[in-house]
């Protein structure tokens, strides 16, 4: 106590305590917001492929999706959606959602590889629909051309996903995500079935081969160094003019108040 | 002034209070050899950018905490540069504080206002000059000469005739007539309806005559965007119906507000949003604007299929692309 | 003498028997400038523009100012074989293949930025401190066609790698020029020499970036700096200071060494900026064709009050008599634009008017004691920032869990609400303000120190202010209103009319203020209290 009273006058102590608090709440914050540690699932009986991905729909999907995947107020069919469809959406954390924003973000997948194969073969034995892919037989690196997938990036993508695939705002509070840190397999599946608000790129409107060099431009992208210095988000202007506003030009002012004040 | 109003007398200025370098010469000898170090900290800044823009190779990359791998000749010639002068710049200040006087000075200013007889020469000059020239008195001379100099003005604006051509009918015009195949861009590749699926979107150019290059004001003009939908998704009337095949639409890609390229379609609202201003566009009602500054909705292109199954253009545009301009008649 | 004296003095004697110059040398070796960092703002504004010109003539050694198709050829791999224009294949060639380029772009670039942020402070500070006033009007003029320039030339600057983003805001320029009635498609016709995005508008630009305009700087700051020269800088008050003398330190060697200083601290940080903070990565961005976009677009920081605006526009067109006049770009691309400079430009005018006051003003306001003024600035600055928070409202949007929709509609309704509201607390803010300040000058001091009396009562201890300090708060005058005359002694009415009724009502606003201690009081208070 004798230490708070001490130091309460100092001149650093305000913005000592305003340091504190404002770590404090982002802690809190943070705590409060993390989200669960996926569940173990309770391990199938031994069964099909399609069955075990039945089961597995009916415990975990069938409350939104329908007991016949038909859909309801809240959840499309998915009866066509494909094996693409499911492992995009269930393997990168996307289904189950979270809460009933609006849309589903990418998060720590509920389900393990297995699980997902299940009930993708599932979902495709509703309906034919698009196959989901392996990352093997994403051959980007040999078939893909960077420069060229750079071009369609830009074309059919950058809109939505920014220049750089930092992602982007829709309306509404949609937003389309960034493309960095995604599995070649996932970029594949996402091109052609269109999950949520991304639309639907053809094989014949985006060939194969250019979803290749997409890819590979995309990776090329996520693994390039930052050439020029901290990369302020890969944004544009908006960081950078923070950081005018924030860092440089605080510290020319308070070197300006150094100059002129009067030395000891 | 009556005695309640009188501000407080000013005190003067303040007592000097010397510095510890004025009155102790092992301060001052301190703040000499801080000095010092301050401007051999510049001349190793100027080494470091020598020692990296000759001894580091370009493709060198070195990972640096919170702002990731980095070039490190870039790094390297910045630092050094940054160092060499700011050192200097710490330096020459750290002297000033410390070692040279801090006394405060005063200086008078004088009225700007020029004094009596200076203006009244001034204008005695002024005048003089003027009767001399005889401007007054002989109005032909004062009248020609502000015809000549009003005239001799007009040569330099007359030269910039040639800065461009008139804008003509250009901007009512674009390369899409009636029966130009739509083809992928990029790719050039003809269209086919079974090649777009429902909730797929295709980035679409005209088809150019063999031998023609596209030039970036093509695009500026024929970049199109085609859509495609359920045909029972449409909220439109018979006439633009008919300029739809089979639930794909096509619309103009530059946006009907300041002429970026609307792209981003919502698949599951069926909205089109234009990134610039967010201007947002309901394909169903035939890219009525919904939410955002544009005024008008993006002009549709009519199509339909050709002989072999390609999708061609029905006719061209019904109105000028792009954004609005005073001979726009719509 | 020493060999140094003989050598100094020698090549004295040769310059002054051909100029003259140890007349005006001497006056002016001596001149007295005040010394506080706040008026250090405006020597950040030109010791960035100095870096500009460094920097922009090392970058125009390879920059290629042209549009004419290229195919790259360089060493940025993801962008090999891909068709570009000279221009941005140069940028490339400068940042990838020219060592230290890179480094340069992004001084030049990052001096340019601080360039802008340091022209606002420092017109802040003017403001704020009432330095605009007679005789300084003329120079308020100056740094407003200094800022309206900068925008300007920064905006051209990034401009001329012709890159995707860049090129976009090009095409949003475009559209205004084009929106102009009567004479907008002539005017786009004649800059982009045809149809849009053309063959010359890079070239055309480039000379107006690095001839034209930094001539123009050039003797618009030439003329700003000798005005503050020959008018002498204003100064804080406080014991000492009066409207007719400059306390501070001399030119040689303080203030030489000082600022001269400071230039090469400015030209540090902003290289240390080169160097740790990439800014415009152009080759992440593509080159310019109008067919593409990418999300979260936005011009630089200066102008994203301008993105702002446009984007919060009502969608407003009019078509008539077979024309079409688009509201919704020419009000907030130009209308608006136009009138807030304009004012801006006009404030001294309109401030004396308000006030009636007409007297030269060395001496600077304390904000607080300006409350109407200090309103006005709040309020003018609440716009700006709301206009410049929309134009970022997609990139807010993403990283705030917010929707575009919010943020427009909060930028629509706030940008009429908000700065009236501010004008508001403002006002109150300082006149508050004043109170505490009477109540120091009166009461003295809080120390914190509690006393218990022999009755039992506790007070707190407050410390009389000191004669230096009592003086500096208040030293300043608080002007009456001007009172109205609506009819003279014989009956005649004000040949003003309204502008009289007006001007009165202004001034009376101006003139709300709390009651500054007189002398008397203080003497009061000193002989009677504890």
């Amino acid at each position: 106590m004798k230490f708070i009273s001490k130091y309460r006058r100092h001149k650093l102590a305000t913005p000592l305590l305003l340091l504190f608090a404002l770590f404090g709440i982002g802690l809190t914050f943070s705590v409060a917001s993390a989200t669960e540690a996926p569940k173990a699932v309770d391990a199938a009986a031994r069964s099909t492929l399609i069955e075990e991905g039945q089961q597995i729909f009916l415990k975990g999907c069938s409350s939104c999706h329908g007991l016949n995947s038909e859909g309801g107020a809240v959840a499309p069919s998915l009866i066509g959606v494909g094996a693409a469809s499911v492992d995009f959406q269930v393997a990168t954390g996307r289904m189950p959602m979270q809460d009933m924003s609006q849309q589903a973000m990418r998060k720590a997948p509920v389900y393990n590889e297995e699980e997902v194969a299940a009930l993708a073969a599932y979902v495709a034995s509703l309906a034919p629909g698009p196959r989901a892919y392996t990352n093997e037989e994403i051959t980007w690196e040999r078939d893909g051309n960077t420069a060229e997938g750079g071009e369609l990036f830009r074309n059919n993508c950058a809109m939505c996903h920014n220049f750089a695939g930092q992602g982007g705002a829709l309306t509404q509070g949609k937003y389309a995500p960034t493309v960095m840190g995604v599995e070649p397999k996932h970029i594949y599946e996402a091109l052609i079935t269109g999950p949520q608000a991304m639309p639907v790129f053809s094989d014949k409107i985006i060939t194969p081969e250019e979803k290749l060099s997409i890819i590979k431009w995309i990776k090329a992208a996520e693994s390039e160094p930052n050439l020029g210095g901290a990369a302020l988000g890969r944004v544009g202007p908006v960081t950078e003019g923070l950081l005018v506003w924030t860092f440089g030009l605080g510290l020319l002012i308070g070197i300006a108040v150094w100059l002129t004040a009067k030395a000891r | 002034m009556s005695k309640e109003l009188e501000p407080l007398a000013d005190p003067g200025l303040p007592e000097h209070i010397h510095r510890k370098a004025d009155t102790d010469p092992i301060a001052a000898k301190r703040a000499e050899r801080q000095v010092a170090v301050l401007f051999s900290l510049s001349a190793f800044g100027t080494l470091l950018f020598i020692y990296s823009y000759f001894f580091i190779k370009e493709d060198q990359f070195i990972f640096i905490p919170i702002m990731g791998s980095n070039n490190a000749q870039q790094l390297g010639i910045g630092m050094g540069m940054a160092m060499s002068l700011l050192f200097i710049g710490f330096g020459a200040v750290h002297w000033a504080k410390t070692l040279m006087p801090d006394q405060e000075v005063i200086a008078y200013r004088h009225e700007m206002r020029s004094d009596d007889s200076d203006r009244d020469e001034f204008v005695k000059a002024a005048k003089e000059g003027a009767e001399i020239a005889g401007l007054g008195r002989r109005p032909l001379i004062k009248r020609s000469l502000a015809a000549a100099a009003g005239l001799a003005g007009l040569p330099a604006i007359l030269l910039l005739r040639d800065l461009g051509p008139l804008p003509g009918n250009a901007l009512n015009e674009t390369s899409w007539k009636t029966g130009t195949r739509l083809v992928t861009d990029p790719g050039d590749r003809p269209i086919k309806a079974s090649d777009l699926e429902v909730g797929g979107v295709a980035q679409v150019m005209p088809e150019l005559p063999a031998g023609k290059k596209r030039t970036l004001e093509n695009i500026a003009k024929d970049a199109v965007l085609l859509i495609r939908l359920r045909p029972s998704e449409f909220q439109l009337d018979p006439e633009r119906l008919s300029w739809t095949h089979e639930g794909i639409i096509a619309f103009s890609k530059i946006c009907s507000h300041m002429g970026c390229a609307v792209a981003l379609y919502e698949q599951t609202t069926k909205h089109l949003l234009c990134p610039c201003h967010q201007s947002t566009f309901d394909v169903t009602r035939a890219a009525k604007v919904i939410f955002g500054p544009a005024a008008r909705p993006l002009p549709q292109l009519a199509i339909t299929v050709d002989a072999d199954g390609y999708l061609i253009a029905k006719q061209p545009f019904t109105e000028a692309v792009g954004p609005s301009f005073w001979e726009r008649k719509s | 003498m020493s060999a140094r004296e003989r050598i100094a003095g020698n090549v004295a004697n040769y310059v002054d028997e051909r100029t003259g110059a140890a007349a005006w040398m001497k006056k002016n070796l001596q001149k007295v400038f005040p010394d506080h960092w706040s008026f250090m703002l405006g020597e950040i504004a030109l010791y960035s523009f100095l870096i500009l010109l460094l920097s922009g003539t090392f970058l125009t050694f390879w920059f290629d100012p042209s549009m004419r198709h290229v195919v790259y050829e360089g060493s940025y791999q993801p962008l090999k074989d891909v068709e570009m224009s000279a221009a941005y294949a140069s940028t490339l060639h400068i940042s990838f293949d020219v060592r230290g380029g890179l480094l340069m772009r992004q001084i030049h670039h990052w001096a340019a930025l601080i360039f802008m942020a340091a022209i606002v402070v420092h017109l802040l500070r003017v403001f704020f401190t009432g330095a605009f006033r007679k005789p300084r009007e003329f120079n308020w003029i100056l740094g407003i066609a200094l800022l309206t320039l900068g925008i300007v030339e920064g905006f051209l600057g990034y401009s001329l790698p012709d890159d995707l983003l860049s090129g976009t805001g090009i095409r949003i320029a475009h559209a205004i020029i084009q929106s102009i009635p009567v004479v907008g498609t002539y005017l786009s016709f004649f800059a982009f020499g045809g149809a849009f995005p053309g063959e010359v508008f890079i070239p055309r630009i480039y000379i107006v970036h690095v001839l034209l305009l930094p001539g123009i700087f050039l003797a618009l700051i030439t003329v700003h700096l000798m005005l503050v020269w020959y008018q002498k800088h204003t100064q804080y008050p406080g014991p000492g200071r009066t409207e007719k003398n400059v306390v501070g330190y001399p030119l040689m060697p303080v203030y030489m060494a000082k600022a001269g200083g400071f230039f090469f601290i400015v030209f540090g940080i902003t290289a240390f900026l080169g160097a740790v903070a990439s800014i415009n990565a152009i080759w992440l961005y593509g080159p310019y064709t109008p067919g593409q976009i990418s999300a979260g677009s936005q011009p630089d920081w200066y102008m994203g009050w301008l993105d702002g605006l446009v984007r919060m526009a009502p969608p407003l067109e009019t078509h008539a008599f077979g024309h079409t006049i688009p509201w919704n770009i020419l009000l907030p691309g130009l209308i608006l634009p136009g009138i807030i400079f304009t004012g801006m430009a006009l404030y001294p005018f309109i401030e004396s008017w308000m006030t009636g006051d007409k007297r030269e003003h060395h001496l600077l306001d304390r904000p607080r004691n300006v409350p109407n003024r200090t309103a006005l600035g709040v309020m003018s600055l609440t716009f700006m920032l709301v206009a410049l928070i929309n134009g970022g409202n997609d990139i807010i949007a993403t990283h705030f869990d917010l929707t575009i929709n919010q943020i427009m509609w909060f930028s629509r309704i706030g940008i009429i609400i908000l700065p009236p509201l501010a004008f508001v607390i403002t006002k109150r803010i300082c006149l508050s303000l004043q109170r505490a300040d009477r109540e120091l000058v009166l009461h003295g001091k809080e120390t914190g120190r509690l006393v218990m009396l022999p009755h039992g009562e506790f007070i707190e201890i407050h410390e009389e202010l000191s004669d230096a300090k009592k003086f500096t708060l208040t030293q300043h005058e608080q002007p009456k209103a001007i009172a109205l005359v609506e009819e003279d002694a014989r009956g005649v009415l004000n040949p003003k009319g309204i502008r009289a009724k007006l001007q009165a009502r202004f001034s009376a606003a101006n003139a709300e203020n709390i009651a500054k201690p007189t002398a008397a009081e203080v003497k009061e208070l000193e002989s009677g209290h504890h």
